[in-house]
């Protein structure tokens, strides 16, 4: 519990630099709506897929190994429980 | 599980399957370009970000005043997807933002409260797997200071001067954008209503499992 929380303070103290490079950065103008148009200047297309990329592989991965996690744990607990059930039994009690 | 479990989860994997194919076929927006498609992802984990929020908050209140495990199971579940679907906001915003803002993040009012709501749930979820006895009650009371958190981080893009965009971008979508953008908050919607109910059962089990463990105790 300890050593978690240590190293939690030890990731906030380490953010901390990161952040604050970013709240010095100029802010952009804010946007209100969005225009569909047919084509794009060439240089604006250019950096743009690997975010793209990156943020879609991202939901993929979180989602897959978010429900991959809840499989395995519920898994072990239902073996924990048929274990139980079975010593339960053997011992004359249900 | 219930019956139907098996036909939604399947209906939810089609609904997946489909959602590249519209964002695909989706216009590139005027200013943003490709980049703007990761708004297909990223606003209805948003909104499902705010809606576990909320889940959570609601299904603490009733376990503070009514004393019902069966809350405090959905309290719980719903807390981990806050942490789930908040860690997608907070990742793909930055993404896009990179190209569309030319920065990873602004310490703005709507970043700042996203990121305050996703570490409550973070702090919630430490709470009750190292809280140790009543940290059910404690972990309720903090989910209560998660969900006062969402209409904050709802409405604060109109009220301070921010880089993000307003609530009003989605009501002037064109059709264009508009079907995409819906199908994607549907398929998450019902990828977050599964999700909450494996994790119920999951909490459900382990209850089983604890009345078990004190049976052969005694």
């Amino acid at each position: 519990m300890h050593r978690i929380l240590f190293a939690m303070v030890c990731v906030c103290v380490a953010l901390a630099g990161p952040a604050i490079v970013w709240a010095q950065q100029p802010a952009p103008q804010q946007q209100e709506e969005f225009v569909p148009i047919d084509e794009l200047p060439a240089q604006d297309q250019l950096p743009a897929a690997p975010l793209l990329v990156a943020a879609y592989s991202f939901v993929a991965l979180a989602l897959f190994a978010y429900v991959v996690s809840v499989a395995r744990r519920m898994a072990t607990v239902q073996r924990e429980l048929e274990r139980l059930e079975s010593d339960l039994k053997r011992s004359g009690r249900t | 599980m219930q019956k139907w479990f098996v036909p939604a989860a399947v209906v939810c994997g089609l609904m997946f399957a489909i959602a590249p194919v519209l964002i695909a076929q989706a216009p590139y927006e005027s200013t943003m370009g490709l980049v703007q498609k990761i708004f297909y992802v990223h606003l209805p984990s948003a909104w499902i970000f705010l809606l576990s929020a909320i889940v959570c908050g609601v299904a603490s209140l009733r376990y503070l005043f009514g004393g019902n495990p069966r809350h405090d199971r959905t309290a719980w579940a719903a807390a981990e997807l806050v942490v789930l679907f908040g860690a997608i906001t907070l990742i793909t915003g930055p993404l896009w933002a990179r190209k569309a803002w030319g920065v990873w993040w602004q310490w703005d009012v709507r970043l700042t409260s996203s990121l305050m709501g996703w570490m409550v749930a973070v702090a919630y979820m430490l709470l009750r797997k190292y809280g140790g006895p009543g940290s059910d009650k404690l972990g309720a009371g903090l989910a209560l200071f998660g969900m006062a958190n969402v209409p904050f981080i709802y409405i604060s893009v109109n009220y301070w001067r921010t880089i993000h965009p307003t609530t009003n971008v989605v009501p002037t979508l064109p059709t264009s954008f508009g079907l995409p953008l819906w199908f994607s908050a549907v398929t998450f919607l019902l990828m977050f209503v599964l999700l909450l109910r494996l994790r119920v059962r999951l909490e459900e089990q382990r209850s089983r499992l604890d009345a078990l463990y004190l049976a052969t105790d005694e």
